[in-house]
């Protein structure tokens, strides 16, 4: 029968809370694969053993379901595996023809082999030389090459079965999503929020969204961006709440009672302040955001003691030192760049300052914050939607 | 609603809708097809492209396309290259679509990689001069295609292409004339040896357009496949879309004096207001066609205030989102103006109270978003 290996990543290292992370992944791999057709779940030496029900004779789409087993926090390895019972010669009866497809368009190979069951009468190196030899014998053009094959075969002798597979992935790692608690990002539209989401729901966190749009300076195409990287972030992250804020009366009273080049800091304060009302109302325990050190203005470090200044929870950054080349490579990696460079403006880009303050200090920014009508911070849920994803 | 957009797209006619439903429910066959079923769809298409080769000129014959888009790319790649080298020359305008403007760079590298200087000239108008002389005057016996557009998207400017097709036949029977009529089919004469239509301008469907090609003109496919009109644009062709782009050509009148009311009723009603700036209007442009600029305001500003008002406009050309207008540009009109730039476009269902409401609404954004 053939079946999925979900091999845990970093969770296998846990302790006593290990059961906690492992339910959680559970469950999202359920969330995540159930609406393909009816698993088994089996969990056993720190693998979970995903196979199609055997009362349902469905066509399971196992492409599909590998594709979205990668996306899932907490794997370290996708298998797609052959079981087998322990018996060299039925290992070899029915095995060989499974690997033909992978096997038929390589020029070389190695086999890989792990005992676990200790009482199967041949050891590993055994193992791997006489199920390479099999393998030789039925591929002849094939050559074994140990240090770089085109396909390694994992043979696998476990409690109940023998397992083969010949293209063993390297899962999403990192932790459930869920595992660590809840966060709140600012998703921009640009190439760097949605890579900060990507990056924290990687260590567990599960996520909500804000956005602020700035009607009629901002499209409303530029919402739809932001709706379709929820969607594509949703297929890491698990469920997303996109709350959607109209920061337009703040926007343009900072334009009229304050001088231009704060207009940035000015923002990103308001933004802050904002997020940390939504984050005390719905007790997220941090604010993420796509900041990267010295590449806007508003990013500078003198400017990030301004904005930080304006949260009252820790805030995450987890791109803060990368280079915008490094963010582009996850972007392409996790879909998200093809939406994040449609070219809708989005609202930092409205009323942009031609020269920014890129030291301000916060004695200063704070003065001239004491000018604006706070109302509309403090209001901004009048003018906010929310729809999940 | 108030639609100002038409020249981005159309409300199909009920005429058109009414062919479209008729056809796709009983007449689905291929008309390719050698059964009955097959030949009820060829007589459709042949009677829907008789409609429209009436309103064209005579002697030629229409290839059905996907729309203004492939006609276009259709006319000028499918072109034979010269056979000599030296007669190696392209004429266009600054203000074509980039559907023509992207195909004739393609062109120009083509011929370049053929071992050929092909040279392409862009030309734009210049005061004191008609464009129609210049144009008719950079032609000479290297020149082997020439593509002009009849109407301007972006600001209505007329280019009279029977008066260029006359003058350059006349002295240069070689060089093949293309004309993008997409703009100015049925709403001002048109003539080439090539014509690009697309249905969805003139009350059509989207997704149907034709290519007009005079007779001894060859051009090369660039679809190919099962062999369809001729071999020169493989592929089924739809029946219904067809069947529609012929109903709206046969139902469609261009309301002129109606146009030239709605634009004098409009500039009365904006001229004296501050920073409104017809410039880009001329007298002589398509009255259905109004682009004018509001200092101090970028358009796509007013344009989402105007949508959320309920009134749909473009700023510029509604294809070329966050792009500067190259049109506007080859007008002479600053940057900052070509920022600023709106464009409405009537059909006939527009009216006086609607454009009077569009003059207040604007006139209300200007002053909240003016700076």
């Amino acid at each position: 029968m053939e079946l999925f290996m979900a091999k845990y990543g970093e969770i296998a290292l846990k302790g006593n809370n290990k059961r906690i992370f492992e339910e959680r992944m559970i469950k999202n791999i359920k969330r995540r694969i159930s609406s393909l057709g009816n698993f088994t779940y089996e969990r056993a030496q720190s693998t979970l053993y995903i196979s199609p029900n055997p009362k349902n004779n469905e066509d399971i789409d196992f492409d599909e379901t590998e594709r979205r087993l990668l996306t899932v926090f907490g794997l370290g390895a996708v298998q797609r595996s052959l079981a087998l019972p322990k018996d060299f010669n039925e290992i070899k009866r029915l095995g060989v023809p499974y690997l033909e497809k992978s096997l038929v368009s390589a020029k070389s190979f190695k086999v890989e082999a792990k005992r676990a069951d200790k009482t199967f009468p041949m050891n590993s190196p055994e193992l791997m030389r006489e199920f390479g030899g099999v393998i030789l014998d039925a591929f002849p053009h094939l050559s074994v090459n140990l240090h770089n094959p085109e396909v390694t075969v994992h043979l696998e002798i476990r409690d109940n079965y023998a397992y083969i597979c010949p293209n063993r992935l390297t899962g999403a790692g990192g932790i459930p999503v869920g595992a660590s608690g809840k966060a709140l990002v600012l998703l921009s539209g640009g190439i760097d929020s949605p890579v900060a989401a990507y990056m924290m729901a990687k260590r567990g966190l599960a996520l909500d969204m804000l956005h602020f749009e700035s009607p009629p300076y901002t499209s409303e195409r530029a919402l739809l961006k932001v709706e379709s990287l929820c969607e594509k972030l949703s297929e890491y992250c698990g469920e997303i709440r996109l709350f959607s804020v109209n920061l337009t009366r703040v926007q343009e009273d900072i334009r009229d009672n304050c001088p231009e080049e704060y207009m940035t800091i000015l923002l990103r304060r308001a933004m802050m302040k904002i997020a940390s009302e939504l984050c005390r109302e719905r007790h997220y325990c941090a604010i993420v955001t796509g900041e990267s050190v010295g590449q806007v203005a508003s990013q500078t470090p003198a400017a990030i003691i301004c904005t930080d200044d304006a949260a009252i929870l820790p805030v995450y950054r987890p791109v803060v030192g990368m280079d915008k080349i490094e963010i582009v490579a996850v972007a392409r990696k996790i879909g998200t760049f093809n939406i994040s460079t449609l070219p809708y403006e989005d609202c930092c880009t409205v009323f942009t300052p031609h020269r920014p303050k890129l030291k301000p200090h916060l004695a200063d920014v704070k003065k001239l914050e004491a000018r604006l009508n706070s109302c509309f911070i403090q209001n901004f849920a009048e003018n906010m939607s929310i729809k999940i994803f | 609603m108030i639609y100002f957009d038409n020249a981005a797209s159309t409300k199909p006619a009920d005429e058109a809708t009414a062919a479209f439903n008729a056809v796709i429910s009983s007449h689905y066959a291929n008309a390719s097809s050698l059964h009955k079923g097959g030949i009820e769809a060829e007589k459709i298409i042949t009677a829907a492209k008789k409609t429209i080769l009436s309103r064209l000129p005579s002697g030629g014959d229409l290839i059905f396309t996907s729309g203004g888009t492939e006609s276009n790319n259709l006319a000028v790649l499918g072109i034979p290259q010269p056979r000599s080298y030296e007669q190696c020359k392209i004429i266009t305008t600054a203000l074509e679509h980039p559907s023509v403007a992207e195909p004739v760079g393609e062109l120009e590298k083509r011929c370049f990689s053929e071992g050929s200087s092909a040279s392409v000239l862009r030309l734009s108008p210049a005061k004191g001069q008609s464009f129609e002389d210049r144009i008719i005057s950079a032609v000479d016996k290297d020149v082997f295609f020439l593509s002009v557009m009849a109407v301007n998207n972006e600001t209505g400017f007329i280019i009279d292409t029977p008066k260029i097709y006359d003058a350059v036949k006349r002295k240069f029977p070689n060089c093949i004339v293309h004309t993008d009529a997409v703009q100015g089919f049925l709403k001002v004469p048109v003539d080439g040896d090539l014509i690009s239509l697309s249905a969805h301008k003139i009350h059509g469907l989207k997704g149907v357009g034709g290519l007009f090609v005079r007779e001894k003109v060859r051009i090369n496919p660039q679809i190919r496949g099962g062999g369809q009109q001729g071999g020169l644009r493989s592929g089924t062709e739809p029946t219904e879309l067809i069947a529609a782009f012929g109903a709206a050509v046969e139902n469609y009148s261009y309301s002129r004096t109606h146009f030239i009311e709605l634009s004098e009723r409009l500039s009365q009603l904006l001229e004296g207001f501050d920073g409104v700036n017809f410039k880009l209007n001329s007298r002589d442009n398509l009255p259905s066609i109004i682009n004018f600029s509001v200092k101090g305001v970028k358009s796509e500003i007013l344009l989402h205030e105007l949508a959320q008002n309920g009134i749909y406009v473009s700023s510029g050309s509604a294809c070329a989102r966050n792009k500067k207008s190259k049109a506007l540009i080859a007008f002479g009109v600053s940057e900052k103006d070509a920022d600023s730039a709106i464009r409405l476009s009537f059909s006939h269902e527009n009216t006086t109270e609607e454009a009077e409401k569009f003059a207040l609404t604007l006139k209300a954004a200007v002053s909240r978003f003016r700076r």
